[in-house]
């Protein structure tokens, strides 16, 4: 080969296919997450104290991690637990709407199919924190219906709060979801005398049912490790409860590293599972039937 | 107008149809009378297929007129869920639903379309499997079946909603060569029941064997029409001779 046409050529065949920038990729979080080797929770665990130890001065580290182990069983049982609690709940609600919204989003009526785009592109592109904000200062702290007071406490707001954004995104996984399926399998249906909402729930639908879920727990471990932002809401969870207690052990900095550190241990033993599960279960269903 | 078997089963009128401003069809006229079997056939972007599709309003028409048992396929008020009823179709690529078993795909319409008795159904759904000699594949998967039996899966779906008038679009293109014969038989097995089909091939011996009316498109219009042994034989139009001493 003549080295001076190597690399000019201007034959569009024979260069070579470039994606222009970064594609997007719905399982950005657990994709990375899940690819850490499963001894890094150990290294995790092992620099944790390291870390801490070398900020210590004259309260010693040994005394942190005893303040630690003290208010261990408090910041997991009333503090993670929580956590757990208001993702779950936070899901719950932002699957249903989201799956609702993204639906919607395909609807063959204008006005319908625009007013769900906007609502999924208003709350997929807001911040987190403005979001749970506006969530807090919008909703009354307690509603009266036929002359019964109910208080709506901190955590309902928040999980609402963090629903919102979770809506969202899960109406772009559905709607996604069900573009992926090739147009002819409409048209089969609509061949066979199914309508429009039959083909949608008995022959598109349970096509790319397995094809959500991977990106639905993606979101899952995002809006887990997004459960902390309710403490600046002043919900009793994980951060909250940490900073109290350091406040009790006379907010000695060195407990700093002890306690965040606890609660970054925690969220990671949580969401590795979660992550990993999802990139086995992504490559399964990548399998053609 | 009530229709009476008499009458063509399938009628189009100086048919056009338009992709944006590249004109498809441009004025296609052709009669099918009930028990027919016509081939279309041409060159490729002649539109064929887009002629076939139109007839049960997969494709709209801009002018002219579809009838389908004297019921008219362009007007807007149609009832295209009846009129789908009546006219089966069957695809190049098969378009199983790939998350049901054989006997799933063809019991599918039936069931959920014409709300059947689920027994009745599948006593049929069975029977047309094995009418297509697919016995023992009821309950695989598209996925694990070859292309030419799941083509006949595919005329077995359609048959399942016991239609008046079968659309076959180049069934056998996607197929390796030795399963085009399967699926061959099969829709002469068909046509000799005395159904009505509409073919669209390049399968020009197996059009010869079967069609009783050939028709050649080219660019949008029929060039010629007429039964296979004149047809092949005695072609008149430049345009057909050229086509058919490319493929023969």
């Amino acid at each position: 080969m003549d080295s001076r046409l190597h690399g000019t050529t201007d034959l569009p065949i024979m260069k070579p296919y470039v994606l222009r920038g970064h594609q997007y990729d719905e399982l950005f979080l657990v994709r990375w997450l899940g690819s850490l080797p499963p001894w890094s929770l150990l290294v995790l665990l092992a620099l944790w104290p390291a870390a801490a130890f070398a900020q210590s001065a004259t309260f010693g580290t040994v005394d942190a991690f005893a303040a630690l182990w003290r208010w261990i069983p408090f910041l997991t049982f009333q503090g993670f637990l929580f956590n757990v609690l208001i993702s779950l709940f936070a899901m719950l609600i932002g699957t249903t709407l989201g799956a609702a919204l993204g639906l919607a989003q395909l609807s063959r009526n204008k006005v319908t199919r625009g007013i769900s785009w906007a609502i999924t592109q208003l709350f997929r592109n807001s911040p987190w924190l403005v979001l749970l904000f506006v969530v807090l200062l919008a909703f009354p702290f307690q509603i009266t219906v036929f002359g019964v007071t109910i208080p709506i406490p901190g955590w309902v707001k928040a999980v609402i709060g963090l629903s919102l954004p979770v809506m969202a995104n899960i109406s772009e996984i559905v709607r996604g979801a069900v573009n992926s399926v090739p147009s002819a399998q409409w048209e089969a249906a609509e061949s066979l005398s199914f309508t429009r909402t039959q083909t949608l729930w008995q022959i598109i639908l349970p096509q790319c049912f397995k094809r959500m879920i991977p990106p639905w727990m993606n979101w899952y471990a995002i809006l887990t490790m997004a459960t902390p932002l309710c403490s600046l809401l002043g919900v009793g969870e994980i951060i909250t409860f940490s900073r109290q207690a350091m406040e009790a052990e006379n907010n000695h900095p060195e407990l700093l590293m002890p306690f965040y550190g606890y609660a970054l241990v925690l969220f990671f033993a949580y969401c590795y599972p979660i992550a990993r599960l999802t990139i086995a279960l992504e490559r399964r269903y990548s399998v053609k039937l | 107008m009530s229709w009476t078997p008499d009458l063509p089963i399938v009628s189009l009128k100086d048919v056009h149809k338009s992709f944006g401003d590249f004109e498809v069809l441009k004025g296609v006229s052709l009669d099918v009378m009930k028990g027919e079997v016509i081939c279309i056939i041409g060159p490729s972007g002649s539109g064929k297929s887009t002629l076939i599709r139109c007839i049960n309003a997969l494709n709209d028409i801009q002018r002219g007129s579809i009838t389908v048992e004297g019921q008219e396929v362009s007007d807007p008020k149609l009832d295209k869920l009846a009129l789908r009823k009546k006219v089966g179709m069957v695809f190049q690529q098969y378009n199983l639903f790939p998350h049901k078993t054989a006997l799933e795909n063809v019991m599918m319409a039936p069931l959920k379309v014409l709300k059947e008795d689920p027994r009745t159904v599948e006593d049929r759904a069975r029977s047309l499997i094995k009418k297509v000699r697919l016995e023992g594949k009821e309950d695989n998967y598209p996925g694990e079946l070859s292309g030419g039996q799941q083509q006949r899966v595919a005329i077995a779906r359609s048959l399942a909603m016991r239609p008046d008038v079968m659309l076959f679009d180049e069934v056998t293109a996607a197929l390796d060569p030795e399963t085009v014969k399967e699926v061959l038989v099969t829709i002469k097995d068909l046509a000799a029941e005395g159904m009505t089909c509409i073919l669209v091939t390049h399968e020009m011996g197996f059009a010869r064997e079967v069609a009783d009316h050939i028709y050649f498109t080219d660019r949008g219009v029929i060039v010629e029409h007429g039964p296979p042994a004149s047809f092949f034989d005695e072609a008149k139009d430049p345009r057909t001779k050229e086509f058919l001493s490319q493929i023969l």
